[in-house]
């Protein structure tokens, strides 16, 4: 299914102003309603390429298979729905390949990346992610975190160590717990989520929520949510204009309208056609 | 990495680094740190670094050893401890200490921790939490210089290419964030419509301007002054009486702004 008139997708990357260059990744398709962000690690252009590895092993993949198979298909094996089977598959397999390179060439080693990636469909997001690349949603005059930062700084909160408002300040936020490409296996954190027209997601990279405060973010995306390329825009800029210590990286989502999945008589008559 | 400083009556003799996971003092001369003097044994004492924690235990010394002016047997160091052998006195410097002489870790870029080392460090820390805000700001410290040095110690190579990070400087020295230059605060004033001479000040990071639907632009507060964006609607704002390009528009002291037939006026406040 074509989610192109259901979707609305804009982005923007950006080295910062400190570092010289820039090791985060994005991709997006409208069509198959998928959205990929990595914010790669690792020494020399080995950061580029882990994050770049994983946006593009996970989008090419995942963009053959959803021409073929709707997301929301049954699977035989499990009686659910394939979705968050094939996006856990297509993950651990860029987990693989960029684990198998920083095996086999020494200037890779220890190449890793985080990763937040969306898939839409049948008016529901699935969000998988690893690491502090982070989810906000924007609805109506709401604005929150979606996912959980697999970060020492996030189990800190967790534990009681510390409370949210000393975070901000911590020396630490940079340590990731979970990330692509580091162990031969990994388990991505995968949820489902309903969704609205009007809503507009946003995936970000650290570079711009250790930079911009929730609420600036909330309010750019209230205020320019009419333009989401400029929305874009004015978040690295306002990264930037805040020190843009790290690569700043956004993909804005806005829902359009709904689109369900075709069901019943008509879809099973599609599906025998194809 | 931490260090001794080795010194006699007041004269600093040499540093030594920790490097070895043992390092041993004595007078006899395969000890790593030889103290050439009668009254310290041939095998005096050992220190054994794990990760970024020293022990030291003296191995049965005739004269013993001190920390601090205390005698010991094992001894866990701690930043600044003296030990003392004889005439000899060691200072030792822990990691944290020495790093922040040194380089400061970069502490903005991304770097993962290892799933085990991470237990291992989010335990000790919840474990000495209950030991009050003292051990728990000790603990996390801990925590995190292991994770740093585990981190480093697995091959987890940072963006710049520099040296890994020895330590994590103490939690409570965060950066400040990049301090925003004095900028003075901008204000518009409607001069035409029915609410004439109203005045809003334009404090926040940005403000919109107009009816959505219609004509919307927004006006950004930067470093380098504000500027008005063109966000929706058919026709772009007038600055002045000129319509103004997709790009941000730089603002200036007593520009007047046209859109969805309103006028005002953007000036700067003292």
């Amino acid at each position: 299914m074509d989610l192109t008139q259901a979707l609305e997708i804009a982005s923007c990357t950006d080295p910062g102003m400190v570092r010289s260059h820039n090791e985060d990744s994005i991709a997006s398709n409208a069509a198959s309603g998928l959205v990929v962000l990595a914010d790669g690690m690792g020494g020399y252009n080995a950061g580029e390429v882990a994050s770049g590895m994983a946006t593009t092993v996970i989008t090419t993949e995942l963009q053959q298979i959803l021409a073929g198979v709707g997301p929301n298909q049954i699977d035989p094996q499990t009686n659910q729905e394939i979705a968050a089977r094939l996006v856990r598959d297509q993950v651990l397999k860029a987990n693989s390949s960029i684990y198998q390179a920083a095996q086999s060439q020494p200037q890779y080693a220890g190449m890793g990346t985080t990763l937040v990636l969306c898939l839409f469909f049948d008016n529901r997001v699935l969000v998988a992610h690893l690491g502090d690349s982070r989810l906000y949603l924007s609805r109506g005059g709401s604005f929150k975190q979606v996912t959980r930062d697999h970060s020492l700084l996030q189990e800190q909160i967790d534990s009681g160590l510390i409370t949210a408002e000393q975070a901000k300040n911590a020396q630490h936020k940079n340590l990731v717990t979970k990330a692509l490409g580091i162990d031969p296996s990994v388990e991505p954190e995968i949820h489902e989520y309903p969704t609205r027209p009007g809503d507009i997601y946003l995936l970000c990279s650290d570079g711009l929520c250790d930079m911009v405060d929730d609420a600036d973010i909330g309010m750019t995306l209230q205020a320019l949510g009419g333009n989401l390329n400029l929305a874009a825009q004015q978040l690295v800029q306002m990264a930037n204009d805040n020190g843009g210590r790290d690569n700043v990286s956004v993909i804005l989502v806005r829902v359009l309208r709904e689109y369900p999945a075709a069901r019943g008589v008509m879809a099973k008559v599609f599906a025998w056609l194809k | 990495m931490a260090k001794l400083i080795l010194s006699m009556d007041g004269l600093v003799l040499k540093e030594i680094p920790l490097a070895k996971e043992r390092t041993s003092i004595g007078r006899k001369p395969h000890n790593d740190i030889q103290i050439d003097n009668l009254a310290v044994s041939g095998e005096h004492a050992v220190i054994v670094t794990i990760l970024s924690d020293s022990f030291l235990e003296d191995l049965g010394s005739t004269n013993g050893t001190l920390v601090n002016g205390n005698p010991i047997k094992k001894h866990f160091l701690q930043n600044n401890d003296i030990i003392e052998l004889g005439k000899y006195k060691l200072k030792f410097v822990g990691e944290a200490a020495a790093a922040a002489g040194a380089e400061k870790a970069d502490f903005e870029k991304t770097m993962v921790l290892r799933p085990s080392a991470m237990k291992a460090a989010a335990e000790q820390a919840r474990a000495m939490a209950g030991g009050g805000a003292q051990a728990a700001v000790a603990a996390r410290s801990t925590a995190v210089q292991q994770a740093a040095a585990s981190a480093a110690a697995t091959g987890i190579a940072d963006k710049e290419a520099k040296p890994a990070p020895a330590a994590a400087p103490a939690p409570a020295a965060a950066p400040a964030p990049a301090p925003r230059p004095a900028q003075p605060l901008g204000a518009i004033q409607l001069i035409s419509g029915a609410n004439a001479g109203k005045e809003m000040e334009l404090a926040k990071p940005l403000t919109t301007l107009g009816k959505p639907g219609v004509q919307v632009a927004v006006l950004t507060r930067r470093p380098q002054g504000y500027f008005i964006t063109h966000v929706e609607g058919a026709n772009r704002p007038n600055v002045n009486g000129q319509q103004i390009g997709a790009a941000p528009h730089p603002l200036k002291d007593h520009d007047v702004i046209e859109l969805a037939g309103v006028k005002v006026e953007f000036f700067l406040k003292g």
